[in-house]
């Protein structure tokens, strides 16, 4: 979703308004050991027979601008304590603000209550893979400069600098805007670990409009950043970034992103696509850019693989999947060509899934769910594990706040980057009928997720290998597992960056997370392109 | 505690207001309690309650604006939240949309609270979720369902002499059942303010007929086809369409509603003439709070009227600067429709496909406002006015505004997502491929 389209109303907010400074301030681990454990004994004594707490302090600060102004500036603070138990083999949860002896260990006795409360409707009992305890271990984000540390002002300075870049570009209009995460978690179970975590999140964004009075059209680009698992740096501290193919004055960026930069050419592109031509609907070879394929990867692959969806628990709402265990147990389910292969991670560095721990006390890991075009697993916590003859969970659990149950959430789904030498330029060269596409755009795919139609925010046409001009209205439709067959081509490890989605709902009531996905540039033979373009 | 009668939140609401030096302050206090039941493979996968209470205080000098908030409710932390709001104001910078708070407003009284509701508890919700499992059951299908009711109350008084009430409660139900095959689906939600209007035994029995009615779909070729589209399927393109009808953005150039030059539709008739969309908040069927966010009274409005737009939403600075009254975004529209049931514009309809959901929709063009998604959980085919055949689900490609100059027919409109809504018949909507989904 583009800024213009993301109202302060519509992003998820917890907590309270604090002063900006206090968000600094963090509460002592040997303070949160000693709740954590009133909250372990009190859920035993009432007959628990497994207990976990998470004590939770979620800091969001977010910024919005237009044009020469900040909008709002907003930093909330949402502190309390969440506590499940198994009893009776039935799961219960409950949380609290009240962070005291008595508040929390009132919660975890209402935990009890609502499991032996709901065991009276449960067919089979929870099945818990076994987890070591780790003791009193911690993990950070390994950021340089913690974006809350940075005064409010000169971030607010470096997103109307970059609204000045668009306008200066020709730009009619612009939002843009900066979100940041920092969660302090801690985690406490009758598995014996006691997990202190620091958890840092950025994503900064825009979207530049440019007008046409005179025929009435009106054109947008987003900014073409990634939200990230890193500090203030990604904004500040250059990295390398790779370049865009021939033809188009793409950056890719990676580590960093310079916002200015690429607010200066999304009004420069913004204008150009008011004149782009239409595009001629048909079978196309897409080249798609790690900005974009991001998103596919997400909706194609990321969502049908989570086991929860593939055993019917999000049937009234996500919905389920077309990837269902019987074609797994097939260990020949084709879901891509030869050279697909997939991988889910909470490690990558930089990306938003990166947790050393995740919220149910699993450490976190990297595993295969495509392997040469065949499907090979799914993402599972420790109750479903077992479903997939497993004795480890992966390690996807999640909750987005303290007052929200944990429950599996996805982590990192990446595609790996091809194993021969191959760069964007060499792969367009050999496209004779070919579309380009970078960026976000609009997405949406069915229930089950075989059918997906996708947007973006760029597309240039390819013509005998090279790019030619822009075009515009275009959307491509296909089917998941003849898209992912029809890969052929991906670049090699040199061209590989992130893309993410921050704000990922799921579940009812319905929470978010974030999570990264990384490729490169790859390329699809013969996807059905449609025209967009209508008159009203 | 968490619900606070008119004279508890006045008194303090006066008390938080009596702390401030600044030059205009405003003081919002909101309270509910609720909870949720989810149940999925026909057992409670999570259930839960909660109450809370807030006070947002916003403190003005100038131009410049500062809010904190808090949840104690005792002298020294109402006056702690006061002060701090000043603090951020204080530094904050000068807004160039600045406008002043709103002085006394006269409000129609409200109807949307129901002590039904807000009697709720826990044996209630899972008693509520086990008549509809138990039909599930019955019928050898698989449910998955959510239940979440909320009563609460928000208040709001400022500096020059506003002070606003409003009880409100609402309870959202939906379900899904699933053949055990998985060949066929069926989905009901309802939402009231009432829950003794709420039957989910009823309700889950619609689900249950869609499910096992939807078995076997036959595929046939995308295209353009006269629909008619349940409630249920049309609310989120006109949800869309409607908060796609902001005057501001109409004005600036970057709406459906812009034209060239810079100047609006307004006035000008866009859709077929049976088209009239309004919003009352005191609607009996729909109530919502008669006040807005930013302290503007909710009234009656008319914002399409035969097809022509007469009003689009206005905010207080937007209209000030405009030099117009400019309206409030309502709580919910009421489209008008005729008196035809569903059944009857099925057997006034000699070739077509009935539509009961759509889902994942998206905007491709904001511009023409064109949508893209899918039908989902009971797609049926319609020939010489009877129900044929299940069909396999299609994805569509479509504008609302497209949509309703297409118009057939209307039937009798019925409340879903907080709005009134007819089921509809529409020629020519565009489906451009299929799914597999079921």
């Amino acid at each position: 979703m583009g800024v213009g389209g993301l109202l302060l109303s519509n992003v998820p907010t917890f907590g309270h308004e604090i002063d900006p400074a206090r968000a600094l301030e963090t509460v002592d681990v040997a303070l949160k050991k000693r709740l954590a454990d009133v909250a372990l004994n009190a859920a035993k004594s009432k007959g628990a027979t497994y207990t976990d707490v998470r004590i939770g302090r979620y800091l969001a600060q977010n910024l919005f601008t237009r044009e020469k102004q900040v909008q709002g500036i907003s930093t909330t603070e949402s502190y309390g304590v969440g506590v499940r138990v198994i009893a009776n083999g039935t799961w219960g949860f409950a949380a609290t603000s009240d962070v005291s002896d008595k508040g929390i260990a009132k919660a975890a006795e209402q935990a009890v209550a609502i499991a032996k409360a709901n065991s009276k409707l449960q067919k089979e009992p929870v099945q818990l893979a076994p987890q070591q305890g780790y003791g009193e271990v911690s993990w950070k984000t390994p950021i340089k400069q913690n974006a809350f540390a940075v005064p409010v002002s000169e971030k607010a300075d470096l997103l109307l600098a970059a609204n000045a870049a668009a306008l200066a570009g020709g730009a009619n209009f612009v939002n843009s805007a900066l979100f940041q995460i920092n969660e302090q978690k801690y985690f406490a179970s009758t598995d014996g670990s006691y997990i202190d975590q620091d958890i840092h999140r950025i994503w900064p964004n825009f979207t530049v409009t440019a007008v046409d009075k005179a025929s009435g059209k009106f054109k947008t680009r987003d900014a073409l950043s990634a939200p990230m698992g890193m500090g203030f740096e990604y904004l500040t501290v250059k990295a390398p970034t790779k370049k865009g193919p021939e033809g188009t004055g793409l950056i890719g960026y990676d580590k960093y992103y310079d916002i200015v930069a690429d607010a200066g050419l999304a009004a420069k592109q913004a204008k150009e696509k008011l004149t782009a031509k239409s595009v001629m609907a048909g079978k196309y070879d897409l080249v798609l850019d790690p900005n974009h394929l991001g998103l596919t990867i997400h909706e194609s692959v990321g969502h049908p693989l989570e086991l929860d969806r593939v055993l019917g628990y999000e049937a009234n709402y996500a919905g389920t999947s077309f990837a269902t265990l019987d074609k797994w147990k097939t260990k020949n389910f084709p879901y891509g060509s030869k050279l697909v292969n997939i991988f889910a991670d909470k490690v990558q560095e930089g990306s938003l899934g990166a947790v050393g721990y995740d919220d149910e006390g699993v450490k976190t890991k990297k595993w295969d769910l495509i392997k040469d075009g065949t499907l090979v697993n799914y993402q599972a916590t420790r109750d479903q594990v077992h479903i997939i003859g497993e004795k480890e969970s992966h390690g996807c659990s999640y909750a987005d706040n303290w007052s929200s149950v944990q429950f599996q959430r996805m982590p990192n789904v990446s595609l790996a980057a091809g194993k021969q030498k191959l760069s964007v330029d060499e792969m367009i060269k050999d496209v004779k009928r070919g579309i380009y596409i970078a960026g976000r755009g609009s997405y949406s795919i069915d229930q089950q997720r075989y059918n997906f139609q996708f947007g973006g925010q760029l597309f240039y046409e390819i013509k005998d290998g090279k790019i030619v001009g822009p075009l515009e209205d275009v959307a491509y439709q296909s089917n998941t597992q003849e898209f992912w067959n029809s890969c052929a081509a991906i670049c090699d490890e040199s061209d590989y960056r992130m893309f993410g989605s921050f704000f990922d709902g799921k579940g009812q009531p319905s929470q978010v997370s974030a999570v990264s996905h990384g490729s490169a540039h790859t390329r699809f033979n013969g996807v059905n392109v449609i025209n967009t373009g209508r008159k009203i | 505690m968490a619900i606070l009668s008119k004279d508890q939140a006045q008194a303090l609401l006066k008390k938080a207001l009596s702390y401030s030096k600044a030059d205009e302050c405003e003081v919002n206090l909101s309270g509910y309690k609720g909870g949720n039941i989810r149940y999925a493979r026909s057992t409670v996968s999570t259930s839960g309650e909660e109450e809370n209470m807030s006070l947002a205080v916003e403190a003005r000098f100038g131009k410049r604006s500062g809010v904190a908030t808090i949840n104690e409710f005792d002298d020294a932390s109402l006056e702690k939240v006061v002060r701090r709001a000043e603090e951020v104001a204080r530094i904050a910078p000068e807004s160039p949309e600045y406008v002043p708070m709103l002085g006394p407003q006269n409000y129609l009284p409200s109807n949307a609270w129901f002590k039904t509701t807000a009697d709720i508890n826990p044996e209630y919700r899972a008693e509520a979720a086990r008549k509809s499992m138990a039909l599930a059951d019955s019928k050898k299908l698989t449910s998955a369902g959510f239940w979440e009711d909320r009563s609460g109350f928000n208040a709001k008084m400022n500096s020059k002499g506003l002070f606003a009430y409003n009880q409100n409660s609402g309870v959202d139900f939906s379900v899904t059942m699933r053949t055990e095959d998985g060949t066929g689906s069926g989905y009901v939600t309802r939402d009231v303010s009432d829950v003794s209007k709420l039957d989910t035994a009823a309700a889950s029995e619609i689900a249950a007929q869609k499910a096992l009615g939807s078995k076997g779909a036959k595929a046939i070729e995308p295209g353009k086809y006269t629909v008619i589209l349940e409630p249920t399927a049309a609310v989120d393109l006109l949800q869309n369409m409607f908060r796609s009808m902001d005057a501001r953005s109409a004005e600036e150039g970057r709406s459906f509603l812009s034209k060239t030059g810079g100047a609006t539709k307004l006035g000008e008739k866009m859709f077929d003439s049976r088209v009239t969309i309004t919003s009352d908040p005191t609607n009996p069927e729909i109530p919502t709070s008669t006040w807005s966010g930013d302290g503007r009274p909710h009234e009656k409005v008319t914002w399409i009227d035969k097809g022509v737009i007469k009003n689009m939403p206005y905010s207080r600075f937007w209209a000030e600067k405009k030099g117009v009254k400019g309206l409030p975004s309502p709580g919910g529209f009421i489209m008008a429709g005729g008196n035809q049931s569903l059944e009857d514009l099925i057997k006034g309809t000699q070739k077509g496909i009935l539509v009961t959901r759509l889902w994942y929709i998206r905007a491709v063009d904001p511009q023409t406002l064109l949508y893209t998604g899918l039908t989902r959980d009971g797609t049926f085919y319609i020939e010489n006015g009877k129900i044929k055949h299940p069909v396999k689900n299609f994805r569509f490609n479509e504008s609302p505004v497209i949509m309703l100059n297409n118009l057939e027919a209307l039937g009798k409109p019925q409340r879903i997502g907080g709005n009134l809504v007819p089921p509809m018949k529409i020629r020519d909507f565009t489906f451009t491929s299929l799914s597999d989904a079921v």
